[in-house]
């Protein structure tokens, strides 16, 4: 089956089979590897992609269900290479330990920031909330993503 | 590689024709629970087809009829919260919507989801029980205290899609879950009583999402402390790897209490 939709920007076309994964089509086949697989069961939030501006879990999206959509990956969010405000403040406020969440965390946050002009603290953990980090104890994330509200 | 067939009808009636004449297919909605099934080829006959469901408009929406409130079975529990429909007449069900997951899984799960897989621990299965909600279907309605038939068992027909479920504008329900967490936790307990009419729905304490009969006779009497005695022997809770027996027997009668003196308050 061939699927077409857009990926940070670009056309793309996919031959897949009928359960492949959203996170499969873009790490194996579109090779864009920094989507990354936690639990594989929509539990940690490490795959977390955007589809139509909504965030998602990619090991949960039948690759035939994003047919026309606009999927953002992390990949996407900085531009012309140069990182995102909200990238950068991850980066001072060492926000990334291992790594693995960071990605899922990144789009959740970038929703979030986007959707909402002032959020607290709550509101980022409420927006987080679907994201797991086995490293940091999510202070430090939190604190980076409040560093770009204000 | 396990080879799937991936099936996207453009109409409901093209579905169901799907449904009828595709061996081993399998209805899709957002996947937050069958994709990981599917993937992991834990389901039992394996799927040959999947029949994706989830961009039909005729499934999507949050609708106001003139007495009642009918939502799409492939509406997602995001699109719940934020109508303000919902947020009017069907407070609890906003308040179970938020309760599932965290952003990822509301913006794919669904009622028809829910409804389809039929787990004893789905959490917006006690609230449809208690607001009396019927169940529409692409022939029929069911009413939602005939729909559970058995664990993971639905009284749907082999070939038989849910299109979306009504609810009574004149209810007013209160939920409350109890999991280890308060995102991204499985039910330990979950429960929506009202009491006009008097029904108490409880979910992970049986083997389905089942009424609490003898409270709910306790509660039309309007004695609340039989009520709260009789629930312990309404449902038929077990030991697994998210809680006890016993605790889901106390958590269940404390908050039962809770929520009447919360109605009995407003």
């Amino acid at each position: 089956m061939s699927v077409a939709f857009s990926v940070n920007g670009r056309h793309v076309r996919v031959d897949v089979s009928g359960s492949t994964r959203l996170l499969d089509a873009l790490r194996e086949d579109l090779r864009l590897t920094g989507t990354k697989e936690g639990c594989g069961e929509g539990e940690c939030g490490a795959c977390s992609v955007l589809i139509d501006g909504e965030v998602v879990n990619s090991c949960l999206i039948a690759a035939g269900q994003v047919e026309g959509c606009d999927v953002t990956t992390v990949e996407g969010l900085a531009t012309n290479g140069a990182l995102s405000l909200l990238q950068r403040a991850f980066i001072d406020h060492g926000a990334a330990q291992c790594g693995i969440c960071t990605p899922g965390m990144l789009l959740a946050a970038h929703v979030l920031l986007q959707r909402t002009r002032r959020p607290n603290a709550d509101d980022v953990r409420e927006a987080l909330a679907g994201n797991l980090c086995r490293c940091t104890g999510y202070t430090k994330i939190i604190e980076a993503v409040m560093s770009c509200t204000r | 590689m396990h080879a799937v067939t991936y099936l996207r009808p453009k109409s409901v009636s093209e579905a169901v024709q799907l449904y009828r004449t595709t061996p081993g297919c399998r209805p899709l909605a957002g996947g937050t629970d069958l994709m990981v099934m599917l993937h992991a080829r834990t389901l039992r006959p394996e799927p040959r087809a999947v029949l994706d469901l989830w961009s039909l408009a005729e499934l999507k929406g949050v609708r106001r009829t003139a007495d009642s409130i009918e939502i799409g079975a492939a509406e997602s529990y995001t699109g719940i919260i934020r109508s303000t429909a919902a947020q009017e007449f069907l407070p609890a069900l906003v308040a179970a919507a938020r309760t599932i997951g965290a952003a990822q899984i509301q913006n794919r799960g669904t009622l028809g989801g829910n409804l389809a897989n039929a787990s004893p621990a789905g959490d917006t299965l006690p609230v449809l029980l208690a607001y009396d909600a019927t169940v529409v279907t692409d022939r029929r309605t069911i009413a939602i205290d005939r729909f559970f038939t058995g664990y993971r068992k639905t009284a749907l027909e082999s070939d038989e899609l849910i299109t979306a479920v009504r609810f009574p504008l004149d209810r007013r329900v209160a939920f409350r879950k109890v999991g280890t967490r308060a995102a991204q936790a499985i039910s330990k307990m979950v429960m929506a009583v009202s009491v006009t009419p008097a029904r108490i729905a409880i979910g992970s304490v049986a083997e389905l999402p089942l009424r609490a009969t003898r409270a709910e006779r306790a509660l039309g009497r309007g004695d609340v402390a039989a009520a709260v005695a009789a629930v312990a022997d309404d449902i038929r809770p077990i030991d697994d790897v998210r809680s006890t027996a016993a605790y889901r027997r106390a958590v269940t009668q404390n908050i039962l209490r809770e929520l009447l003196d919360a109605l009995a308050r407003r």
